[in-house]
């Protein structure tokens, strides 16, 4: 048996529930990290970053399924649901912390989504992010049949995104930005020529 | 000597910490109900009315954690906790500034040869950051006009260039390039023989902290902090404006001037409000002033100018 298959045999045995479980414990954490100091004496913006990073890790991670599939033999795809719906929440998290914490000024908070292209950029992502969280579930992959994969390709826009999103917000030459970005378009990269595809042995 | 300015902001405003936590306690009791606004205003009314105007914390020095801990120092990352972190691995002794240029008396000046020369006392200032936060920071410095009288300013300079050292082997976060290395800054003449320019070497009467800006750095209270440049090794008089580091990255983010100006906005955020830090996680936010407060004092230096094309 190799690696791989004991891998698959271990990823089968592990219910989808139990990675909504493990994903969801950062969000009270940060919070109380917050609220205790342990974020730095300027927790606001220090959570707000630190939910928006985590939605674009979990959002990368979801990118990475079919080419890890595809390419290793590894098979997380009953796990892409579990990370696009927690990757959703941490954004819608991460957008709650702006308007309620930060911005906190009804009136800037839509001068902010029209003026600025960062915010402009963030909140569409967040728009596409809409139809696909609301058709996450089994039902809405039966009625919209072939449709739904094609909905589903909303991801790709979404998640680019979110990543220059980033790029547009930081001061100077930064890496960090560029390397998420770098990692998304090669993650989508991957989708775009037909590739070798592993044989079932 | 440059006239002297008048600190309105000293030890003797700010609030015996018994009143002050008591004072908290009658603001709590406002959000309670609308019937203790009466009481409120009575236990307010012995305050100094104009800094009260903005927000009634603006006395309040932030406390030392805070302002060693939260910094922008890029030479050192660009996290706000790296400076705190990297910034001890920085040589700050032996020091000198090279003083050159349109000077009488240019020369490499140690540290410890300037500063015996100088009238060292405190200021408590507004710190305002572009990123919209702000801080008020007890300084201790001389005015920056004091050591141009020194070394004697010819008459034909028009300019005052900054220049932050630049030691890669001490400064990991110069591996990046952030901004072009090394770290510049620049003032009007006029600004820097300003009596709020300060060149600060400490802050709560201790020695200046390396992330703060060790040895020794300027402290511009009316402009945005990134023109207060750190660690300063080199002062240049000049007849032309000299290059700044956050103009050359983004010139149409960031002009020479940097006056603190709430209807100037950043074009990527609003400048109109600020939030003091140390408020916690759900700290208001509050409007930002002109000359972030200190429009009486420096306001004349612009007569005639069009703040919003000279941003």
């Amino acid at each position: 048996m190799t690696l791989v298959d004991r891998l698959n045999r271990l990823l089968r045995s592990v219910p989808p529930w139990a990675l909504y479980l493990v994903l969801v414990l950062p969000a009270p954490w940060y919070l109380y990290q917050g609220a205790t100091g342990g974020l730095g004496v300027e927790p606001i913006k220090a959570l707000e970053h630190a939910l928006g990073e985590f939605a674009l890790q979990l959002a990368i991670a979801g990118l990475a399924v079919t080419p890890l599939r595809r390419l290793a033999g590894v098979n997380l795809l009953k796990f892409r649901r579990a990370i696009g719906i927690m990757t959703f929440t941490y954004v819608f998290l991460h957008l709650l912390v702006w308007l309620v914490l930060d911005v906190q000024i009804l009136g800037q908070i839509w001068a902010d989504i029209v003026k600025r292209p960062y915010i402009t950029v963030g909140m569409a992502g967040f728009v596409l992010m809409l139809p696909l969280v609301a058709t996450s579930n089994n039902w809405s992959v039966r009625r919209l049949g072939p449709r739904w994969r094609k909905l589903h390709r909303l991801t790709y826009p979404a998640v680019i995104l979110g990543g220059v999103h980033y790029v547009m917000l930081v001061k100077g030459f930064q890496i960090e930005p560029l390397i998420y970005l770098a990692v998304i378009l090669s993650l989508l990269a991957l989708r775009l020529r037909s590739l070798p595809r592993l044989r079932p042995a | 000597m440059a006239k002297r300015w008048t600190n309105k902001l000293t030890r003797s405003d700010v609030t015996p910490e018994p009143i002050f936590m008591n004072r908290r306690k009658v603001l709590a009791g406002l959000g309670l109900g609308g019937g203790a606004a009466g009481l409120g205003g009575l236990a307010l009314g012995g305050m100094p009315g104009a800094a009260m105007a903005q927000d009634d914390m603006a006395l309040e020095p932030n406390a030392w954690d805070e302002i060693t801990s939260y910094c922008n120092y890029y030479e050192f990352g660009t996290r706000k906790d790296d400076p705190s972190q990297n910034a001890h691995l920085l040589t700050t002794e032996p020091w000198s500034i090279t003083i050159d240029g349109l000077v009488d008396k240019p020369g490499d000046y140690a540290l410890g040869d300037i500063v015996s020369q100088m009238t060292i006392e405190e200021r408590i200032y507004r710190f305002r950051c572009v990123e919209a936060w702000s801080m008020v920071v007890p300084w201790n410095g001389f005015e920056l006009a004091d050591l141009l009288d020194m070394v004697g300013v010819k008459p034909e300079a028009q300019y005052v260039a900054f220049e932050t050292v630049y030691r890669p082997e001490e400064m990991p976060g110069t591996r990046y390039p952030v901004l072009d290395w090394p770290y510049v800054e620049g003032l009007r003449l006029d600004e820097a023989r300003n009596p709020l320019t300060l060149m600060a070497t400490g802050l709560y009467g201790k020695p200046m902290p390396n992330q703060n800006g060790a040895p020794i750095r300027l402290v511009v209270p009316w402009k945005y902090g990134f023109k207060s440049i750190k660690s300063i090794v080199r002062i240049t008089l000049t007849d032309k404006q000299p290059p700044t580091s956050w103009n050359k990255a983004g010139p149409g983010e960031y002009g020479f001037y940097s006056n603190v100006n709430p209807e100037v906005d950043h074009p990527r955020w609003s400048q109109a409000s600020e939030r003091k830090i140390g408020g916690g996680l759900f700290a208001k936010k509050v409007p930002t002033l002109m000359f972030n407060g200190y429009e009486d004092e420096v306001a004349a230096l612009y007569d005639g100018m069009d703040l919003k094309a000279n941003f």
